[in-house]
């Protein structure tokens, strides 16, 4: 049988606020445990949370990059359940009034068509801490910095169709956030984790089929796979006469595994209500406009505009304008080393493969952009051979040393472009290779342009390596060709 | 509107809260009364009301995003029952 997935996610994003979201205390990562867990943050009796106008502020953000309606009026709401890494006994949450309402993101799919995925709402909420299960004589530790950090938690409609489909939403979701700034966008510090809702149904069939939802998923590549596993599960289950369960499932990245969670009925039972401690919030038009007003540019926007301004292709200007650090590094590599078609080679190539080779986010280039963009300039100039240039990203990347121009005299590798010097090496190999200047005079133009690489090898290893093959090849052809 | 054993030792275990058998009967007669009392006022014409979700007329104020909290820990850990390596040491849970 033929099956249709049907997919829809819910995201927590960190928003990038100094402090919490009812409290004072810091929400820099990597803090010693427990650090910056205030009394409010503990749930110490007598203590009233004081919400973070930032939160609001990013939210309302999110929800003009989103195109979504903005409430005036919001609610926070208490959702009750017991673990020891929520101190209060419950989160407090959005429900019935959350800050942004239906809005949308486009994605591109593979083929190069668009497609609008619908988003149902967003709304803010606090973080839980961190518990800690490694045996502290048989109790869990607990670090309760995270606690209270802010979230706002975006939930789209079941419009996904394909893993996919689903990745590129979330790579695209991942670029706006960071762009407009709300979210570093640190996946493997947790900043942006994603839950999974998945269902099949026969080809044609309208009504939706039972869903499970993956949780906690925090790269695009968990994602992929947990999806792609999660629809084979179902598929088997379904095919073998079964019954798809609602619950909720693990996956864990390391081992590819995915698992249920063995959770009580009642446990889904939050009773949320309004949370007393809290009075609604209500955002006005001034305040909206004064986000509006200081929105930064959109990854769309700057696609366009690196087309138009760099004259990269719509392919490139899509993968360097989709993700804010790219983008940034995309920029300061063209301000200090000029050509963008160079710096677009560089950044896709050898930077990305980096990046990918040791699943680094662009935010972590150990690499910055005045670096590359100081190497382009010494590629355009002739100083660097294409590869003496790998070297000397190399030994950036690896923090041998932070000046490109010190490294290129470090390493030894300017290239030799002096005519008179680099004849001189022509002539004494050639003296030598008497048989193959033969050999390729009485060769036609075809065989000539394959046996002159011949010639290439013997002079870049008497010049060192440093000869400039662009020269070498002129010389040689003037000498040997008649 | 009444409140069966049933409700009330489910919500008691949602709460986390102990009851026997004598409480749940005490529970159901004072639960009962109370849902007496929502009854009544179910009964007024909230037509044109809109709901309200505090009591307050007021707006909640906004606090400016700076740090304001300094590290307590120590203080904050004097009282728990147990800690190691600066983490609050609970019975051990697993998922």
């Amino acid at each position: 049988m033929q099956w249709d997935v049907v997919i829809g996610l819910e995201i927590h994003v960190q928003l990038a606020t100094q402090t919490k979201i009812f409290s004072g205390s810091s929400t820099a990562y990597g803090a010693e445990p427990n650090t910056q867990a205030s009394a409010v943050d503990l749930a110490m009796p007598g203590t009233l949370p004081v919400a973070n106008e930032a939160a609001f502020r990013y939210a309302v953000m999110l929800g003009l990059a989103i195109e979504a309606d903005i409430s005036r009026r919001s609610v926070f709401e208490r959702k009750n359940y017991f673990y020891p890494d929520l101190p209060k006994g419950y989160q407090t949450t959005q429900l019935a009034q959350p800050i942004v309402g239906p809005g949308h993101v486009d994605i591109e799919l593979a083929d190069g068509r668009q497609k609008r995925i619908r988003i149902h709402h967003a709304h803010l909420e606090e973080d839980a801490g961190k518990s800690l299960h490694e045996d502290f004589h048989g109790m869990s530790g607990i670090d309760l910095n995270r606690a209270g950090t802010p979230l706002i938690e975006i939930v789209t409609e079941p419009d996904m169709r394909s893993a996919d489909e689903a990745v590129a939403f979330a790579r695209k979701l991942h670029g706006i956030v960071t762009s407009i700034g709300i979210c570093d966008g640190n996946m493997s510090q947790g900043s942006m984790r994603f839950d999974v809702n998945v269902s099949i149904r026969p080809k044609g069939e309208d009504k939706l089929g039972t869903r499970t939802e993956t949780k906690n998923l925090n790269s695009f590549r968990f994602m992929e796979q947990a999806i792609h596993q999660e629809v084979e599960r179902q598929i088997d289950v379904l095919t073998d006469g079964g019954a798809i369960v609602q619950e909720t499932r693990l996956y864990d990245g390391d081992t590819q595994q995915s698992r249920s969670m063995r959770t009580k009925e009642e446990a889904n039972d939050y009773r949320y209500f309004p949370c007393p401690d809290l009075l609604p919030v209500v955002i006005d038009d001034a305040f909206i406009a004064h986000a509006r007003q200081h929105l930064p540019e959109l990854p769309d926007a700057r696609k366009a505009r690196f087309m138009t301004a760099y004259g990269l292709t719509d392919y490139d200007a899509g993968l360097l304008s989709s993700g804010a650090a790219m983008a940034q590094l995309f920029e300061d590599t063209v301000k200090h080393g000029k050509d963008p078609k160079l710096a677009a080679n560089w950044l896709l190539g050898e930077l990305s493969a980096r990046l990918n080779s040791e699943d680094r986010e662009p935010a972590n280039c150990p690499v910055t952009g005045a670096q590359l963009g100081a190497l382009i300039l010494r590629i355009s100039d002739g100083t660097l051979s294409s590869s003496g240039a790998k070297k000397v990203f190399e030994g950036l990347w690896d923090g041998e040393a932070t000046d490109v121009d010190s490294l290129i005299e470090a390493r030894g590798l300017r290239q030799v472009s002096d005519t008179a010097a680099l004849e001189q090496i022509v002539d004494t190999v050639l003296a030598d290779m008497g048989e193959q200047i033969a050999q390729y005079q009485q060769a036609d133009d075809k065989k000539r342009k394959k046996l002159l690489g011949g010639f290439m090898g013997p002079l870049m290893k008497a010049s060192g390596g440093q000869g400039n093959p662009k020269l070498f090849n002129e010389i040689l052809r003037r000498k040997l060709d008649r | 509107m009444t409140i069966s054993r049933q409700d009330i030792e489910k919500v008691a275990l949602l709460a986390r809260i102990r009851v026997d058998d004598q409480e749940v009967t005490a529970l159901e007669q004072d639960l009962g009364n109370i849902l007496g009392l929502v009854d009544q006022l179910q009964a007024a014409d909230t037509e044109a009301t809109e709901p309200m979700a505090h009591p307050l007329d007021a707006v909640q104020r906004l606090r400016p995003d700076v740090v304001s909290e300094s590290d307590q820990r120590a203080a904050f850990q004097a009282i728990a029952p147990a800690t190691e390596n600066g983490l609050y040491l609970v019975p051990r849970v697993i998922e």
